[in-house]
């Protein structure tokens, strides 16, 4: 045993090891969850914007249904209530599934907002160079809208991940989870907090801060 | 050379353009005058089939624009359009924001639609600015911009809506000014415009609009000189 760390009773050096562990768990899932949720947002912020009528009765209320019941809830119902309908998904899968679908609701409105905030006169100007729809999408709206609303991207994208330790009710072993296992054991609740705030810290700073040196660059 | 025949156009009930006939030949400057809303910038969107027509036909070099074959995205790179807002790329410079359309819609190669590009931004006087973002230009920078990135398609016609309606007083010589000298180059073009004096001097004929029909067209002389029509006696007095 280190002498620095035993001088916590019962934590060891490989319970920072089990944490670390976890937040790579975490950080998996949250990565995941974001990575798909984000690109099936932006499909479903397309859709919102141009299907309105169809997208407004079939999609919105659903990605209001995803947006408004706590996740919580939808993790447990989703955990118990798959397997009857013959899925039978371990809790990585099934957390990451509902995640993905949170944060793809999420996505969705902010994508459909970049999309608006590039306005008529503009597309028709992209347009009206001989640019099709999909030029325009790729070249005008993407680079134009995407910038407008990237903050609230990455706020979505940071929200995730600090709500996948709400995935630890399902057993999934991320920092959440590892973190109530140890503090069980030594009764060290304050100092394994602090750390498991360490390592989402650690998780979500880079982020922003590589967000924020982006934002700089395109303020220039 | 644009032909209009019988055209009209509605917004949902409201009847905009109520019958246009307007032949527009090569080499030819038109103005267009008339109050707001009566459908000047209307009539340029249904030329470049920005805008579909319910009634009559538009042919530009015996192409009709709003035929169900016609491939729309050719057809438009005949027609710059230079709209009342400038609507610069604001993620690109300026000589981005030229290249982007010769590169992706004509296919030229990187190299190639930046010299097309360098060339377009001389012409409109922008040489000193290629590498810098639209921001950082004035307004009648931003709208010679939009022209030398209309141009870069290399266009046959040009429609300008009312291109120098949103600059401060100080910067619309300068826009018109590229625009007399696309005039002198031959350019075929039709400008909206509340610019009497550019109407006057620079364009061949003029047609003034009154409530989605052309009321009265013929050379700026007539036009601005013997007007027949009471409307636009009165919309010329209004003015001056
Ligand atoms: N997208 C649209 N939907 C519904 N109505 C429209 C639309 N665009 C224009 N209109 C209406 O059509 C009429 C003609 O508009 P248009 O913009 O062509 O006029 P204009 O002659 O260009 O006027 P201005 O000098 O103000 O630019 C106006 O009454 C306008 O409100
Ligand atoms: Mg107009």
């Amino acid at each position: 045993m280190e002498p620095a760390i035993s001088f916590f009773s019962g934590f060891r050096a490989a319970d920072l090891w089990f944490m670390a562990e976890a937040a790579w768990r975490t950080l998996l899932i949250s990565g995941v969850s974001i990575v798909i949720g984000s690109l099936l947002g932006i499909l479903f912020g397309w859709m919102l914007h141009e299907g309105r009528l169809l997208a407004s009765l079939t999609l919105a209320p659903l990605l209001d249904v995803f947006r408004s019941v706590p996740l919580i809830i939808q993790l447990v119902l989703f955990y118990n209530f798959a397997p009857i309908a013959g899925l039978s998904l371990d809790p990585f899968a099934s957390g990451a599934v509902v995640l993905t679908l949170y944060c793809a609701s999420l996505v969705a409105n902010v994508a459909r907002g970049g999309i608006a905030a590039v306005g008529q006169p503009m597309r028709r100007a992209a347009r009206s160079l001989g640019m099709t729809y999909w030029q325009d999408m790729r070249h005008v709206v993407l680079p134009i809208g995407g910038r407008a609303v990237f903050p609230s991207w990455v706020g979505v994208a940071l929200g995730v991940m600090k709500d996948s330790a709400l995935v630890s009710v399902l057993g999934y072993v991320e920092l959440l989870k590892a973190s109530q296992i140890l503090i069980t054991r030594t009764q060290e609740p304050f100092m394994i907090l602090t750390l498991a705030g360490a390592f989402y810290f650690a998780l979500s700073y880079p982020i922003s801060r590589y967000s924020a040196r982006l934002e700089a660059r395109w303020a220039q | 050379m644009i032909e209009i025949r019988g055209l009209h156009k509605y917004f949902g009930e409201l009847h905009v353009l109520k019958g246009i006939d307007l032949d527009v030949h090569n080499g030819e400057v038109l103005s267009v005058i008339g109050a707001s809303g009566s459908g000047k910038s209307t009539l340029l969107y249904c030329i470049n089939g920005l805008e579909p027509i319910q009634q009559g036909r538009i042919e530009v070099d015996g192409t009709d624009v709003h035929a169900r074959g016609t491939d729309l995205n050719a057809l438009r790179q005949k027609l710059g359009m230079v709209f009342q807002q400038w609507n610069s790329f604001p993620h690109l410079t300026a000589l981005e924001n030229v290249a982007l359309a010769p590169r992706i819609v004509r296919g030229l190669p990187r190299a190639e639609a930046r010299e097309v590009a360098e060339r377009q931004l001389r012409h409109v006087g922008l040489g000193d600015k290629l590498d810098v973002y639209p921001k950082a230009l004035s307004g009648g920078q931003q709208q010679r911009l939009a022209i030398a990135r209309a141009l870069a398609m290399e266009p046959r016609y040009m429609l300008f809506d009312e291109a120098t309606s949103a600059l401060d007083p100080e910067l619309v010589g300068e826009v018109l000014d590229t625009m007399r000298l696309l005039a002198e180059e031959g350019m075929t073009m039709i400008c909206v415009t509340h610019e009497m004096g550019f109407a006057r001097d620079v364009s061949d004929r003029v047609a003034f609009f009154h409530q989605g029909v052309i009321e009265e067209i013929g050379p700026p002389a007539e036009i601005f000189g013997a007007p027949a029509s009471e409307h636009l006696r009165k919309f010329l007095a209004k003015i001056r």
